[in-house]
Order: C-alpha cells, then sequence, then structure tokens
C-alpha cells in the first residue's frame, strides 16, 4: 500500500473543479484509492464521497492507494495536486 | 378524437406534425419488494447507461446552442452517474433490503441530498443538492420507461408542445425539426412569439391547455394564421391543412415578387417599410425580404450577450456593419433599453417594486454616462459607414432628450478634433412610448429630428396595465380611440415642424393598424422582417383617401377598440 499526506492550502478546499480533477485523476487507475480526513474515509474515485467530506483551506488529509498499479495512482494524484494549487 | 384549440396566432404558418411534450412527465411509483436482485441490478445499470448516453447528447448541443459553461451542469450530471460509491450504494440497497430499483434509487438519492443541502454555510455543495435530484429524475424516467424531455433529444420532425418556452429552449430549437410549437401561456409580444418569427416557424401562444389536451406522438395540426390547434385530424383535416399551406407559401411567393418594388399605396403614395433587427445576424432575413431601411435596431442584445460592458470597438464593428450593409438605406439604432424585463448580470440594478416604471433605458445612460458616451462614441465613429440616425427610448421630458444631445454632441467635438470621420447629417429623434411624451408632441417637434412609436409601452403606460399579465391582457387595445387620439397628435405635430414620424411596435405590421396609420398619415412603418412584404402588399391595395376617411370615423365616432377593428374590416374587406 502507498500512502501520502497533503496539507490542503486552497483558498476554497477541495471542491468544484479540483474536486472533479482528482476524481478523474483517480478513476484512471485499477487500485483501490482511498481520502481520509478527521477520520472518516471516503472511495477518492467517488465525486460525492470527496464532496461530502467538506475538505477546507488547512486540512490535512491523506490518501492511499492499493493495487497493482498504487505507486503510479499516488504519483498521479500529487501531480494533480500541486499543479491544481491544493497542496505544495 | 378530434379536438380543436383555439390561442393567439403569434407567428405565420401551417404545420402538421406529431407532438412532443416539452413537459415533466409523471414520475410516481411505489417501492415493492423483489425477489431477483440481479433482474433490478441490470434494470439500474440500464437506466444510467441511457441516461449517460442522453447527457452526451444534451451537453453537446447545450455547448454549440448556449456555450460551454452552461454546457458544464450536464458534465456534473454524468459525473454523479459515472459515481461508483452512488451506484454501489443503490446495488447495496436493492440486495440488503430486498426492494425493485425505483425505491432504492430513491433513498440513496434522498440521503445523499440531505447531506448536502445541510452544509448551508456551503452554497456550492446546496448546488451539488439540486444537480442530484436532477440526476435522479432522469434515472427514475429510464426505470419507469417515461421520456424526460429536451429540445436537444429531438431528432425527427415535431409540433413542440409546452407550457411555456424559456429564452434557453428557444435557442435550442431545431428548425429542421420543430415545424411549430404551441404553448399555454404567452402573447404575441412574448420572447418565444418574436424568436418563432424570426425562425419563421407556426406558433400559436396562450391556449391554456394544450399541454393537458394533447398526448405525446399524437398528430397535430397549427394553423400560425388563424390561432387554431387542431389535435388528431381527420384525413380530410390534414388535407385542408396542406392545401391552406400551400396556398400560403403560393401567397408567400408573391409577396416574394414585391421584394424590390417601393412601397406605394393604391393612390400612388409612397410610405416607409422598414425591418427590426436586434444583431447584424438578423440583417439576412432584411435583404430577403426587401425592407427600406432598419426602423430600429435594439442595441440592448450587445450588452446581453456579452459577458461585461461591450467595449467600444466591438459596438462600433456591430454598428458599421449594419451600416455599410444598409447603405445608402437609414438605420435608426435605438440606444440602449436595460431594465424593465431586461437586465445585465454584469450590472446589478436595484430590486424595484415597479421595473417597468422605473430606473431603465435613457434614465440609466443618463446617469451612468460612462457607459453612454461609450456607446454613443461607437455610433458616431460609424456613421461615416452610412446612413444612421439615433433614437433615445423612454424619454419623458424635453430635458431628458436635451441631456442627451448635449452628451451626443460633445462626443461628437471630441472626436472631430481628434480628427476621426464622423457624418454631420445624423439625425435625433426619440421613441414615444411615454403619454407624456406622446401629449407634449408639438413642444418636442421643435427638438428633435423625428419620433418612433414603441406601440407595446405606449399602450401598457396609456391603458396602466402590465402587458406580461393574463388578467388584464383585455386592456391591450392598440385600436382604441385614446391610443389612436394620441398616435394622430404625434403624427401632426412632426409634421407641422417638417420632420418624420414613424412607428416601431409590433403593431406597425399588424393588418388591422396598417390601414388606421395610413388614414392618419404615418410615414415610416418597422416590424419584423418576416411582415414586410406582407405589409407591402397590402399597402398596394389601400388608397390614402378612403383610409383618412376610416380613421376619421375610428377617432371621433368610436368608442372602443373592437369597434374599430370591425370597422377596418368592413373598409379593408372588399380589397
Amino acid at each position: 500500500m502507498e500512502k501520502r499526506e497533503f496539507n490542503i492550502i486552497a483558498e476554497t478546499g477541495i471542491h468544484a473543479r479540483p474536486a472533479t480533477l482528482l476524481v478523474q485523476a483517480a478513476s484512471k487507475f485499477n487500485s483501490d484509492i482511498n481520502l481520509e480526513y478527521k477520520g472518516k474515509s471516503v472511495n477518492l474515485k467517488s465525486i460525492m464521497g470527496v464532496m461530502s467530506l467538506g475538505v477546507g483551506q488547512g486540512a490535512d488529509v491523506s490518501i492511499s492507494a492499493e493495487g497493482a498499479d498504487e505507486a503510479d495512482a499516488i504519483a498521479a494524484i500529487e501531480d494533480t495536486m500541486k499543479k491544481e494549487g491544493l497542496s505544495d | 378524437m378530434t379536438k380543436s384549440l383555439k390561442g393567439i396566432a403569434a407567428s405565420d404558418g401551417i404545420a402538421t406534425a406529431k407532438a412532443y411534450l416539452l413537459v415533466q412527465p409523471d414520475l410516481s411509483f411505489s417501492q415493492t419488494s423483489i425477489q431477483d436482485p440481479e433482474k433490478e441490478i441490470d434494470r439500474l445499470h440500464k437506466a444510467l447507461s441511457q441516461s449517460n448516453d442522453e447527457l452526451q447528447i444534451i451537453r453537446d448541443k447545450a455547448a454549440k446552442s448556449l456555450g460551454e459553461e452552461e454546457a458544464q451542469v450536464f458534465d456534473a450530471h454524468m459525473m454523479i452517474l459515472a459515481d461508483p460509491e452512488f451506484a454501489g450504494a443503490i446495488e447495496n440497497k436493492i440486495k440488503d433490503d430486498k426492494i425493485n430499483a425505483e425505491g432504492a434509487l430513491k433513498s440513496v438519492s434522498d440521503m445523499f441530498i440531505a447531506t448536502f443541502e445541510a452544509m448551508t454555510d456551503n452554497a456550492y455543495m446546496q448546488e451539488r443538492a439540486a444537480d442530484i435530484r436532477d440526476v435522479t429524475k432522469r434515472i427514475l424516467a429510464h426505470l419507469l420507461g417515461r421520456v424526460l424531455p429536451n429540445p436537444a433529444l429531438i431528432d425527427e420532425e415535431v409540433i413542440l408542445v409546452a407550457h411555456d418556452l424559456t429564452p434557453s429552449d428557444t435557442a435550442q430549437l431545431d428548425k429542421n425539426f420543430v415545424k411549430a410549437f404551441v404553448t399555454d401561456i404567452g402573447g404575441r409580444t412574448a420572447h418565444s412569439a418574436i424568436m418563432a418569427r424570426s425562425l419563421e416557424i407556426p406558433a400559436i401562444v396562450g391556449t391554456d391547455s394544450i399541454t393537458t389536451s394533447v398526448e405525446a406522438g399524437e398528430m397535430v395540426t397549427v394553423n400560425g394564421l388563424t390561432g387554431e390547434v387542431t389535435i388528431d385530424p381527420s384525413e380530410a383535416q390534414i388535407a385542408q391543412a396542406q392545401a391552406d399551406a400551400d396556398a400560403f407559401a403560393k401567397q408567400k411567393a408573391e409577396w416574394q415578387l414585391l421584394k424590390t418594388a417601393a412601397s406605394v399605396t393604391a393612390d400612388g403614395k409612397h410610405f416607409d417599410v422598414a425591418a427590426n433587427i436586434g444583431t447584424p445576424k438578423d440583417l439576412d432575413g432584411v435583404l430577403a425580404n426587401g425592407a427600406e431601411g432598419i426602423g430600429l435596431y435594439r442595441t440592448e442584445f450587445l450588452y446581453m450577450d456579452s459577458a461585461e460592458l461591450p467595449t467600444e470597438d466591438d459596438q462600433f464593428e456591430a454598428y458599421k456593419k449594419v451600416l455599410e450593409t444598409m447603405n445608402p438605406k437609414p438605420v435608426v439604432v435605438r440606444t440602449m433599453d436595460i431594465g424593465g424585463d431586461k437586465h445585465l448580470p454584469y450590472l446589478p440594478l436595484p430590486d424595484e417594486q415597479n421595473p417597468f416604471l422605473g430606473y431603465r433605458a435613457i434614465r440609466i445612460s443618463l446617469d451612468r454616462q460612462d457607459i453612454f458616451r461609450t456607446q454613443l462614441r461607437a455610433l458616431l465613429r460609424a456613421s461615416a459607414f452610412g446612413n444612421l440616425r439615433i433614437m433615445f427610448p423612454m424619454i419623458a421630458t424635453i430635458q431628458e432628450f436635451e441631456a442627451a444631445k448635449k452628451v451626443f454632441l460633445e462626443e461628437k467635438d471630441n472626436l472631430v478634433k481628434a480628427g476621426v470621420k464622423v457624418s454631420d447629417s445624423i439625425q435625433l429623434g426619440i421613441m414615444i412610448e411615454i403619454p407624456a411624451a406622446a401629449v407634449l408632441a408639438d413642444q418636442f417637434a421643435k427638438h428633435v429630428d423625428f419620433f418612433s412609436i414603441g406601440t407595446n409601452d405606449l399602450i401598457q403606460y396609456t391603458m396602466a396595465a402590465d402587458r406580461g399579465n393574463d388578467r388584464v391582457s383585455y386592456l391591450y387595445q392598440p385600436y382604441n380611440p385614446s391610443i389612436l387620439r394620441l398616435i394622430k397628435h404625434v403624427i401632426d405635430s412632426a409634421h407641422k415642424e417638417g420632420k418624420w414620424a414613424g412607428m416601431c411596435g409590433e403593431a406597425a405590421g399588424d393588418p388591422i393598424m396598417v390601414p388606421l396609420l395610413l388614414g392618419l398619415g404615418l410615414d415610416e412603418y418597422s416590424m419584423s422582417a418576416t411582415s414586410v412584404l406582407r405589409v407591402r402588399s397590402l399597402m398596394k391595395k389601400l388608397s390614402t383617401a378612403d383610409m383618412a376617411e376610416m380613421a376619421e370615423k375610428a377617432l371621433n365616432d368610436s368608442i372602443s377598440n373592437d369597434e374599430n377593428k370591425a370597422l377596418v374590416e368592413k373598409y379593408t374587406a372588399a380589397k
């Protein structure tokens, strides 16, 4: 299993366009990918799951992937996080 | 069973086709227990995939007709369909509770909606609740074997049936498939009616009950000349409609012969028959119908079709295109008429109790001179390319006109000093919409170069009756002697000072109004381009001496709108 922590710096947190792009990035991989925030874990391939967490600015979240392509998946998600200004 | 309905004839033409109901279907269902969860899950997946296919079509068409931004809402809908948690939760519900797909869908979707709606501090999340609701409706419709209609999904010849059509519905109408439309509400001046005339498809509005009288797929005949809708017509009626349609096409062809002719009455008097436009795109229709000028260029579309105030250069290009194309024929440009029922997202106006009596048109222009001066500079620069006339809307007092004229002259002076070429013969006129201006027309005529009567507003302000309110729509009485007397005073006042008077409301193309206006001596008639040839043909049959005699009676002997309508019908019947 691959796991990485992110601190969310975007003013609006994870919703709207960045949330969509994160879900799209995760959906390209076969691994099970989860987003964990405040002890709650949701499927990162689910737009409604991600948005229902209501992740705001300054939040610490962790993303884990488990499966054959777990390393690639985490790398792609990290890339999206940076490109969209969600995390640094 | 053949049934017929009568509404308001809003756009000429006759068509027969199957009804397409743009109406929310009944999506009620009962939750039942099931034995075979796999079968329900199959049904669910089929409905999800059908919904996705539909949304893809709607999304692509919306991107083309409404723009990328409007289309994005459908992307959000498709993401919900593809959400594994959403579909997964419904599947689990079916398996665990042994209930049908409809019941499981409703229960899962209600749970998500409740979660998002609970985030009351977050407007974005609350909008997502609305998305889930919309998507759920579409999936449910497929589970129930019903159709959730959308103009983008029409791919065969139909008569569109709706309670009312929104501007975004009409923007998506494809003339190749939509042969006519019929609505429950609306009048001849409703947005949808105006769109129908510019698309040249027959339309009937204000039938009250078309949506509850016709079933999807039933044959319907629409006669946009008489306002009659026939549901499930007999073969004889279909044949008759076809014969009427042919006769109408023949008449249109005859009118077409008048395309290059001048508009002349039976006794040889010439009048100007001009067209109204909203954007340079409308010029094709103006040229195809041989209008003798543009009597009203509604510049507010430049403002409404834009995400911010249009720049001087954008405006200049649009005005130049219209002036060059029409040159040497005159083009009357009305300065920005925002307010009332027309709003700009980027120019918030205060909420008012009575927007039609509030901050609108010239009242905004004189207050927000930055906007007004930009428009006048664009017009002045374009004036070098054709025959420009400028008209100010909603003028109530001579001081307002003089204030607007002063701004115009200052901007003209600035441009001339800067070496920009501008025309020296730009006429400045006013719309006559406010009774105060009509009553004082004799004084106004000494200040302005021309008048153009806007009938819809003049009637609504004179009668004190909101033209959008069905309960008082009987007061929309263009032939009432009170209105005709105001019009006569305006025309006579213009002529006394050697000026001209025109009309640019819908009434200028009305077959009852035109004979009266000829009798009153109105100089210029500006209307939908599609009415130009019909009016030119009508004028050819009438003599001004007869019409003057008739108008005299209409003004002095008659006491009602209906009496005058009958009077004109009697006078023109023999022609």
